[in-house]
């Protein structure tokens, strides 16, 4: 009883956290933060897969969208200007 | 060039690096068996190859594996899927056929077993790295050599 509720905390702080990345990815006007902190939306969000119980999904999450996205955008910044 | 800063990223992914590519070449072969398979194992050892390209420079990264070495692999990948499907065809069952077609099974739960899966995660694993590798180069290089590469 007491570890569900505690789960659904976890699930409600995770999610609120993954509301707050996505909008600051979009406030932010430095491009190397934005792309961080949609490294860390990613990585919230590979949690939220596994909390969801399809640990496939959340696999492929944490390999793509936390690691190939950021290094791409990382390389096509240093092709480009940091700030927008 | 350099600082620091530099030495700390270029450190810490050299050592971080060859534990990324045996965890990944892990969810590789043991995708039937476990979460992951080819599509995400392969990501996670592309992402290790491009994690040391970008952070030392591209020709420590052309040493591990160059443009065209991993367009070579992206298509032999490919290649590999489609002969291993028509190898269930040659031995008189349907494209990409398992068990009818005749693979050997194994044990239930061991590495070596489900037969063509095994296979076929393998060769899709390779695909995947190899064409996050061709993404990253491209990016980087991509209006110097647009003449030939296209």
């Amino acid at each position: 009883m007491m570890t569900g509720v505690l789960t659904e905390i976890l699930n409600g702080l995770l999610l609120l956290f993954l509301v707050v990345c996505a909008i600051a990815v979009a406030q932010i006007r430095d491009m190397l933060s934005a792309v961080i902190v949609f490294a860390s939306f990613g990585l919230i969000m590979a949690i939220v897969w596994q909390q969801l119980s399809s640990p496939d999904v959340a696999m492929v999450e944490a390999a793509l969208g936390t690691g190939v996205t950021t290094l791409l955008l990382i390389a096509a910044i240093s092709k480009t200007r940091r700030t927008e | 060039m350099g600082t620091l800063e530099n030495q700390i990223v270029r450190i810490t992914s050299r050592l971080v690096a060859p534990f990324i590519q045996v965890y990944g070449i892990y969810v590789i072969i043991h995708g039937h068996l476990s979460p992951g398979g080819g599509f995400s194992g392969g990501a996670i050892f592309g992402a290790s190859l491009v994690l040391v390209a970008l952070s030392f420079n591209l020709e420590v990264g052309a040493k591990q594996i160059s443009h065209d070495t991993a367009s070579i692999l992206e298509s032999g990948g490919a290649l590999g899927f489609v002969i291993t499907g028509l190898v269930a065809i040659a031995l008189g069952a349907n494209f990409l056929a398992n068990q009818s077609a005749g693979f050997p099974m194994g044990q239930t739960g061991q590495l070596f077993s489900a037969g063509a899966i095994f296979i076929i995660t393998f060769f899709l694993g390779i695909k995947v790295a190899s064409t996050i590798v061709t993404l990253f180069y491209n990016i980087i290089e991509g209006e110097d050599k647009s003449g030939d590469a296209h």
